[in-house]
């Protein structure tokens, strides 16, 4: 598909991203300007029509600048990724590009490989976190890791262990984290049971079966909540135990976020101004 | 290094083809040059000295002996394009070694290694934008290049071994330009170029008359330590064979090892089908910060100085 076919306003969302793009459209990681406006429309129609998304927050991520979205895991595959990874396009003012951490997996998978590339999703390495950091992009982790997509549907709503890194990384080069929710992936694809087995035959860390066997979504509403930035001073050279409770902070507003979000689904109150946690905003 | 005072170079592998256009240019700038190969330059520019000896043999050592250069620019080593693995492990490694040996002991004060930067190796999960403390992976994800590795580390050590010696050891991106010859010019030399379906790796390039700016800086600038160099921004293959107009020839995996050399495409060792999936791109702020390098080429102008020339 051309990406000069695609809808003027996806283009244009693409297009005022403010990223050095080459004459050819391309930026120094790879991420190619046309790729991002093919994969935007399927992604903005998954967005709009399949998933029926609601953002809340958008306001609390930074315009420009380097930034650090911190978000949980909802969903037996990186659908919650690839829905963020679009509102960060649809939904802010600006337009910013979310490049994810990606399991080292996808970068062995063809297709898959140059895909997530020219999207901007590169294999998740701290070599790789720091150099966008640094050049000011927005970065988004997902701290639970495989564990996090493994969540069975009765686990939805709970958190996994989180990692330390991402801390050491935001404090190491100065980024202010933006803790995220995102509720609604548990129900579009309810997890029943992961296959270690299947997983180390096709080199995935597990294969997730649903009732429908496949892991393919079902159309359900979700959600994002862009929490208030958090700011953590140091050199991300500080003992575990610093860093763990800095990471208990972030994970503790995750699941406010997280509950406020239950509450306000469960109260069918979507429409009302969110309460947030941290302080009003 | 101020001029002046290195006025005597010598270059090994001075027939190739970036040996030619850094002694052209060398001697444009006033160096006089010594040119060590044992293959033929049958017209060699005015002022140069050839010598068409084997480095890693006594009458090099005599070139030492007698012409005294003061600086020694390195870059008579061999891939799997030119030569079989037994001769490239006697070029590479024991050419390598000759050089230092003989620089160390016929007071050379500089020596720059031409190296490369395929030294990091292609992998799923190894990073764009290699600073130069990264190992060496290539011997892992493609074992013919150990003696590459393995000579650089060599150069490497020298800043230790040899502590009186400034050594510099230059780990170059692919060069491309009108010589059309070297390691990603040999793999574009067909019309045709395989790529592994579903992979489209980045690309990092120079252009010759880049590459050697940067050694001629490094020689002004009397450098020490080891450096990655490189041109303008990565591309991807697609792109590269595209403007290069080259026709891509998209195969599977498990059936491009059986093609490579047949049907028009370009024979490449099994182990380099890595490069064709996962990218070796370099940083290089070191070494700009460090000489003030800034390439005149850029991506485009590159790629067609390759295809018209």
């Amino acid at each position: 598909m051309p990406s000069w076919s695609v809808p003027k306003e996806l283009r244009d969302r693409v297009d005022a991203l403010e990223l050095p793009f080459n004459k050819h459209g391309l930026d120094p990681y790879g991420t190619s300007k046309d790729d991002l406006k093919r994969w935007l429309r399927p992604a903005a129609w998954m967005y709009r029509k399949y998933f029926q998304m609601s953002v809340f927050g958008a306001e609390h991520v930074p315009k420009q600048g380097r930034a650090m979205l911190v978000c949980n895991h909802s969903g037996g595959v990186a659908l919650d990724g690839m829905l963020i990874w679009t509102s960060t396009l649809l939904e802010f003012d600006t337009p910013r590009l979310a490049h994810g951490m990606a399991e080292k997996f996808l970068n062995m998978v063809p297709f898959s490989a140059t895909w997530t590339n020219r999207c901007g999703q590169l294999t998740g390495l701290p070599e790789h976190a720091i150099r966008l950091l640094n050049d000011d992009r927005l970065l988004m982790v997902f701290p639970e890791g495989a564990r996090g997509t493994a969540k069975l549907y009765r686990e939805r709503y709970s958190l996994v262990r989180f990692g330390s890194g991402f801390m050491r990384l935001a404090m190491q080069t100065n980024t202010p984290i933006v803790p995220m929710a995102f509720l609604g992936g548990g129900e579009a694809i309810p997890t029943i049971h992961n296959s270690r087995m299947l997983g180390k035959l096709t080199g995935a860390p597990y294969v997730p079966f649903t009732p429908w066997v496949v892991a393919l979504p079902r159309p359900a509403a979700c959600q994002i909540y862009f929490g208030k930035p958090m700011e953590f001073e140091g050199t991300g050279t500080e003992a575990d135990e610093e860093i763990f409770a800095n990471v208990d902070r972030v994970k503790g507003r995750i699941r406010d976020l997280l509950d406020v979000g239950i509450e306000r689904r469960k109260r069918n109150q979507l429409d009302q101004p969110v309460q947030w946690p941290g302080g009003s905003s | 290094m101020a001029r002046g005072l290195v006025v005597k170079v010598l270059v090994t592998g001075v027939a190739g083809r970036l040996g030619r256009v850094l002694a052209r240019r060398l001697l444009a700038s006033g160096y006089e040059v010594l040119g060590v190969d044992r293959r033929p330059w049958p017209d060699p520019p005015r002022g140069l000295q050839m010598f068409g000896v084997d480095i890693r043999k006594r009458p090099a050592e005599e070139v030492f002996r007698k012409h005294r250069p003061d600086a020694v620019v390195h870059m008579a080593t061999v891939t799997h394009f030119t030569s079989r693995a037994e001769e490239r492990y006697r070029i590479n490694l024991g050419g390598t070694r000759a050089v230092f040996d003989h620089s160390h002991a016929y007071g050379v004060q500089h020596v720059v290694f031409v190296g490369r930067h395929t030294y990091y190796g292609a992998a799923a999960d190894s990073p764009l934008y290699h600073p130069e403390a990264n190992p060496p992976h290539a011997i892992t994800t493609f074992p013919e290049l150990a003696d590459l590795v393995a000579a650089d580390l060599y150069a490497g050590a020298a800043l230790w071994n040899y502590e009186d010696l400034t050594t510099t050891v230059l780990r170059f991106a692919y060069t491309l330009g009108p010589s059309r010859r070297g390691t990603l010019a040999s793999f574009l030399r067909g019309p045709a170029v395989p790529m592994v379906m579903g992979f489209d790796p980045l690309f990092q390039f120079m252009h010759d008359e880049d590459v050697v700016d940067a050694i001629v800086l490094t020689l002004d600038k009397k450098l020490r330590g080891v450096f990655n160099v490189a041109g303008p921004q990565p591309v991807p293959l697609s792109l590269l064979v595209e403007v290069t107009g080259r026709k891509p020839v998209s195969l599977p995996e498990p059936l491009i090892k059986h093609m490579l050399g047949r049907f028009g495409l370009p024979k490449i060792p099994v182990d380099a089908i890595a490069h064709l999936k996962w990218p070796i791109v370099v940083e290089d702020k070191p070494f700009r910060d460090a000489t003030g390098f800034e390439h005149r080429f850029d991506e485009d102008q590159t790629m067609e100085s390759f295809r018209w020339a």
